[in-house]
């Protein structure tokens, strides 16, 4: 009796100290938000974690510590999210297709960046893939993004060009999981933006898609109407689209809006 | 302590002194902090053509995968928890109540947690998965046997727990009374102990179900996630809910249905009649 209340009371206490870890990282943002500084929440594409980092930073810095807190995902999961009444003041998504899902509920989106595919894989690339070509292979095991992520909707209109069907091991949720899989061993290969080949550190490499079968993915942003920040969300996009805002997105590989 | 005596004294216990009156206030807003998310479930679903969400093809998909996974968990946790539950009640080897923590402790793991340490140890350059594949040329991530596993990892531990503390419980001498009569050790497991845990082991089971059932992040961080191979139903409904929200919507019910079921085949155990 005596020894599985003491136990009760353990798991109570265990259970108390978790809630209050996962907690403590609510109460920092939102005392940044009861102070004087303003906050603003960007919801931005997966293959946008490392330079939209950076330029958080660098926008906090140049506005007298504006607060950016990021959420990256799969773009159409943050279209879901906006959709369904997230708190999102910005949003940057990795297609137009899950910037008009949300059109309605944001401002006239701008292209920012541009990206194209890759193909990735291990370090050395011990299968010695050359091509989409080679993706057909059984023997090979393929990672895709699931087709509703835009990576995984390019990765298809790349493959129907170079007109090989590929049977995927895996459809994963954003950019970023195809690409860990491949780092981790698990796949062979994957396709993803170049951008992220880069971003996936010295365990992967790219191999390149020829122009005629590679794909121009185009990032539009937008700030979303129901935000209460307007003004420093407008900002944000300006920020993005401002020079600086570009300088740091070509330096993590991405190109810049297609000229029209 | 039995469930009768259990039942007694909180009986006593309610007629010496009842809780405060302001308990109420609290007590009301946990049902409704707990319930009021189904009712926002059941208010959006499609009904209309739940029929036809349902028999899309993605739906059933994901249905029959999620019940030969499931049904595979539950059968890799018989095959290796009820030996271990076997075990742990009845053999006071050192280091038991060690061992006890260890074999549960997925129970409290989260689940996404335990998918990376699948993916490190069975995984193709894990510790052991790197000897499958170069042994065998097994790999498990991204295989039906991969998404089995991951749920068994999740779900065994019900399993064990419910089925030890059957064995503990039981009247052990019915078992050497069958001794004496001569059944060896094996039969007196069959033909006596399994029969008088049954409830227990049954417990067991449909808890172990419904937690394999309901595996979501060991299953896609360690199998991936595939239409027909490893995108069981909560990866489906996670998948659709980013697409078409009915469809999530309508996964979402089966799932509930069948937790409701499970619960209430296990209401005479949890909660006894007053």
């Amino acid at each position: 009796m005596l020894r599985s209340r003491i136990r009760l009371a353990a798991v109570l206490a265990v259970t108390a100290l978790l809630l209050a870890a996962c907690g403590g990282d609510d109460n920092t943002s939102s005392g940044g938000s009861s102070a004087s500084p303003a906050e603003i929440k960007v919801f931005a594409a997966a293959s946008l974690t490392a330079s939209f980092t950076k330029i958080g930073e660098d926008f906090t810095a140049a506005n007298n510590g504006t607060k950016v807190t990021l959420n990256f995902a799969g773009s159409q999961a943050l279209a879901t999210q906006i959709q369904q009444g997230a708190p999102a003041d910005v949003f940057a998504s990795a297609d137009t297709t899950n910037m008009d899902k949300v059109k309605d509920l944001v401002g006239t989106p701008q292209i920012f960046a541009s990206n194209q595919l890759q193909i990735v894989v291990e370090k050395g690339n011990p299968k010695g893939v050359k091509g989409l070509e080679d993706l057909d292979n059984p023997d090979l095991k393929v990672v895709l993004a699931a087709p509703d992520v835009p990576v995984g909707k390019y990765s298809q209109q790349a493959l129907a060009k170079a007109n090989v069907t590929v049977k995927p091991v895996s459809q994963e949720q954003d950019v970023k999981a195809v690409v860990s899989k491949v780092s981790l061993g698990e796949a062979d290969a994957g396709i993803v933006y170049t951008t992220d080949v880069t971003a996936g550190g010295d365990k992967v490499e790219g191999v390149d898609i020829p122009e005629d079968q590679n794909v121009d993915a185009t990032y539009p942003i937008a700030t979303v109407k129901a935000s209460k920040a307007q003004d420093q969300a407008q900002a944000f996009m300006d920020y993005v689209l401002s020079d600086q805002g570009q300088q740091v997105l070509k330096s993590y590989g991405f190109g810049p809006p297609p000229a029209s | 302590m039995t469930a009768v005596a259990r039942r007694r004294r909180r009986r006593a216990a309610t007629t010496r002194s009842g809780p405060p009156i302001w308990f109420a206030v609290p007590g009301a807003l946990a049902v409704g902090f707990l319930a009021i998310p189904l009712l926002g479930l059941l208010n959006q679903t499609p009904w209309g053509h739940l029929l036809a969400e349902l028999t899309s093809p993605i739906a059933l998909q994901a249905l029959r995968l999620s019940l030969v996974c499931s049904l595979g968990a539950v059968a890799v946790s018989l095959l290796l928890g009820v030996p271990l539950a076997f075990l742990l009640a009845r053999v006071a080897f050192p280091g038991r109540n060690f061992v006890r923590a260890l074999t549960t402790l997925s129970m409290v793991l989260p689940p996404v947690v335990g998918g990376v340490a699948l993916l490190l140890a069975f995984g193709r350059r894990g510790l052991v998965g790197r000897w499958l594949d170069q042994a065998f040329g097994v790999t498990l991530p991204f295989t039906t046997a991969g998404a089995i596993l991951a749920e068994a990892f999740v779900a065994m531990p019900f399993l064990v727990i419910s089925t030890e503390a059957g064995l503990r419980a039981m009247d052990r001498r019915y078992e050497d009374a069958a001794a004496t009569l001569g059944a060896g050790r094996w039969t007196t497991f069959r033909r006596v102990t399994l029969p008088l845990i049954a409830p227990s082991l049954g417990a067991g089971v449909a808890l172990c179900w419904a937690r394999a059932l309901g595996e979501f992040g060991a299953t896609i961080t360690f199998a991936g996630n595939l239409p027909g191979v490893t995108q069981t139903m909560p990866l489906a409904v996670y998948i659709a809910l980013e697409t078409d929200l009915q469809a999530a919507i309508a996964l979402s019910l089966v799932l509930l249905v069948i937790s409701l079921a499970v619960l209430i085949s296990l209401r005479d155990r949890w909660f006894p009649t007053a």
